[in-house]
């Protein structure tokens, strides 16, 4: 009997993380990493170095851009990859509205759930047979039930309650042609580990994550920043008639697209400032930030059903 | 690390098990509230559906509805993970339901974790399902049992009530070979003695449930192992522009056991040649050495052809190659085992096929008892022989889980049907 110093927990989690990324490359013939250019998908290009290098990785990078990102953040996911010199694929709702695939039901309808569409497109345009993505179980309810190598049938759907059984690390990522597995090396990190992990290993973040000055309006209770530039230039979500505009003192803590990611008010300009106030926040991230889950208790659950990763 | 973090004392994977109304979903809504890991929005939001429900108080339980499907039944049907942190140790909770015929999810949940809460009613004491889901984690080679005798406000928190289960509950474990097992008594609705001691248990001296969670050892840092290696994916870059990298040739996995440093010498299976370890690495960059569950890259002496599947392993303490196999299968899948199939074993990183070529008997896991069987339906745990295509470099089960487990996969649908441990 020998007693060992086990492993930190920032360790244990980034090996179990390695360990399913090699598994997706030794099982899977081609595989991709969704990149936004979000903090969760700069920690799994941490991960993927770690897992490969000195080799290249063995997919390529993907983003399904909604055309409503923030420039801030566009910027870094080119420059991200290009740093790595990993090749970057990014594909665009957009063009699936031009396609006529994606219909908003009005202009301002948030683009966030149609990345399903343009997702899907990806797949079957370069015969991916598995998405890893950067979702972790503590991100929802819904998400809580996920399996590590979580099975989509040809349509891209979940089946929460046909899931096949997990057991030790014995990752199953077998699939047909046609059908797909997302694999989510990151599971089990909660917020905090994500900014631990960010500190620890000094990852560079998009700007928007620091406390920053910006234009808002406060609009049913939450936060909604106003007049952001496109990386066209255009400006978008515009205040609606008789909104104050206020500047605040805000960040990020997640990002995604525009029209359905709120910052909340921080003055936390450095990650070891992030990481204090993530330990003593009184709101879930998802709770805070993103307008797009609170519409029905059950919504994360419905959109991955319909492809959602 | 940050200023505010004193000490790591890992992460450690646990279980909770327990019959439908023994208050298990309580209990971890109870941990996460008290650990303050429950934030005031999910707070509110679960006021509010409490209030729906007509419910006075708020109801912890809901914390860990996952599913729609659940949320209409008002029960737990699949395995939920959980997460919460006291500051020096991270906790992941895999929460598996409580009915008979959810035992593969238990089955599922117990291969992780390192220890098991056992819930018992203190007004019903050591039940059919007490005894099945003991039988479940110890067969599962969970190391550390805590039998959490909750409920005890409904008991007037009387200590003969508990004394009695206690004994009872021990009787059980002689008879089946658990032999590490804790008692304590809980209440988790008022929350005495799973954070705070409360008022009401003061007749028991021993530790609450985070004081035992928080002294448990950490998976796999109990014993020392033998080194087990399996390949799960060869660095070849000779594109690369560097020149010194023309001749890497890295063998990429998890140290599922043991440790490993340089210099040490290496048999890789199943070629069985043998070298020197000439570098460790994690992300190309030289580490010297690797312990248990640390994900790394290594670099042999001598070029020798290795691919995926393959096990580096100690030259001196090399596991039996096997072509057929005795195992404890748990069988998962709607569809029964058949005999007359062939189907696909993944243990480690290697596959093979295998036929079932024995079922010696099937456990009644109500009864205990062993039962003659003819086929496995799902949730059956039976005593199987398979014969395999390929070798598998194993160890027994309960010496080495990573080296000991194994699933089968029905090669039609690639679907997971059955769990194993060799014996």
């Amino acid at each position: 009997m020998t007693q060992r110093q086990p492993l930190s927990h920032l360790d244990w989690l980034e090996a179990e993380a390695i360990h399913i990324m090699r598994e997706v490359a030794g099982q899977c013939s081609n595989p991709v990493l969704l990149f936004s250019g979000g903090k969760d998908s700069i920690c799994m290009l941490r991960i993927a170095e770690k897992a490969f290098r000195p080799g290249k990785f063995p997919f390529p990078l993907m983003h399904i851009d909604t055309g409503h990102n923030y420039q801030e953040v566009v910027a870094f996911r080119d420059k991200r990859a290009a740093e790595l010199g990993e090749r970057l694929i990014v594909r665009s709702v957009e063009d699936s509205m031009k396609r006529g695939t994606v219909v908003l039901k009005h202009e301002g309808e948030s683009r966030n759930k149609h990345q399903s569409v343009t997702l899907l497109e990806a797949i079957e345009e370069f015969g991916f047979d598995c998405c890893i993505g950067g979702a972790r179980r503590d991100e929802e309810k819904a998400r809580a039930k996920e399996r590590i190598m979580s099975f989509r049938d040809e349509f891209g759907q979940w089946d929460p309650k046909n899931q096949r059984p997990e057991l030790w690390n014995l990752y199953n990522a077998r699939s047909h042609k046609g059908e797909n597995i997302r694999a989510f090396p990151i599971s089990n990190w909660t917020e905090m580990d994500v900014w631990q992990y960010i500190e620890r290993e000094g990852l560079e973040l998009p700007s928007i994550y620091f406390a920053h000055t910006r234009p808002v309006v406060i609009r049913q209770g939450a936060i909604v920043p106003v007049n952001v530039p496109l990386v066209s230039g255009e400006l978008t979500n515009l205040p609606k008639a008789g909104e104050e505009i206020v500047e605040k003192l805000v960040r990020f803590r997640t990002v995604g697209d525009i029209s359905c990611t709120a910052p909340v008010e921080s003055d936390a300009d450095n990650v070891a400032k992030i990481v204090v106030e993530t330990a003593t926040t009184t709101i879930t991230e998802r709770g805070a930030t993103r307008l797009d889950d609170q519409t029905s208790e059950a919504s994360m659950e419905q959109r991955k059903k319909e492809g959602y990763f | 690390m940050s200023a505010h973090q004193v000490e790591d004392h890992g992460l450690l994977r646990f279980l909770t098990c327990g019959s439908v109304d023994d208050g298990k979903s309580t209990l971890i809504g109870r941990l996460l509230f008290d650990t303050k890991t429950i934030l005031a929005d999910t707070l509110n939001a679960i006021e509010k559906t409490s209030q729906k429900r007509g419910m006075g108080a708020v109801d912890l339980s809901l914390l860990t509805d996952g599913l729609q499907a659940e949320r209409e039944q008002g029960i737990t049907i699949d395995v939920a993970y959980r997460y919460f942190s006291t500051g020096t140790r991270k906790y992941i909770i895999a929460d598996a339901p409580g009915h008979e015929q959810y035992t593969r999810n238990m089955v599922t949940a117990a291969s992780t974790a390192n220890l098991a809460i056992i819930l018992i009613d203190a007004r019903k004491g050591v039940l059919t399902q007490t005894r099945r889901h003991s039988k479940l984690a110890s067969l599962v080679g969970i190391p550390h049992l805590v039998v959490a005798i909750n409920k005890m406000d409904l008991v007037d928190y009387s200590q003969e009530a508990y004394e009695k289960i206690k004994a009872d509950y021990l009787e059980f474990a002689a008879k089946v070979g658990i032999d590490d097992v804790r008692f304590l008594p809980l209440s988790a609705l008022n929350g005495d003695m799973i954070v705070d001691r409360g008022d009401s248990l003061n007749w028991y001296d021993g530790p609450t449930l985070l004081e035992i969670l928080e002294a448990a050892p950490t998976a796999h840092s109990e014993h020392a192992e033998k080194f087990r290696f399996p390949v799960q994916y060869v660095c070849r870059p000779q594109d690369s522009a560097n020149p010194e990298l023309h001749d890497y040739r890295g063998f990429m996995g998890r140290v599922e056991s043991g440790a490993i440093k340089v210099g040490d010498k290496v048999t890789v299976l199943p070629n069985g040649l043998e070298s020197t370890v000439k570098a460790v690495q994690i992300g190309g960059v030289d580490i010297g050495e690797a312990v248990t569950e640390q994900s790394v890259t290594l670099l042999l002496a001598d070029e020798i052809d290795t691919s995926r599947g393959d096990m580096i392993v100690k030259t001196d303490e090399a596991p039996q190659a096997v072509k057929e196999i005795a195992a404890t299968v748990c069988w998962l899948a709607e569809t029964p085992l058949d005999r007359a199939r062939t189907y696909l074993i993944r243990h480690t990183t290697r596959d093979s096929k295998a036929k079932l070529t024995a079922i010696d008997h099937r456990l009644d896991v109500n009864t205990l008892e062993k039962v003659p069987a003819e086929k496995l339906a799902m949730n059956d745990i039976a005593q199987v022989r398979f014969k395999l295509a390929q070798p598998l470099f194993v160890d027994p089960y309960q010496e080495n889980r990573a080296t000991g487990a194994f699933i089968v996969i029905d090669e039609s649908n690639n679907n997971t049907v059955g769990a194993g441990m060799i014996q």
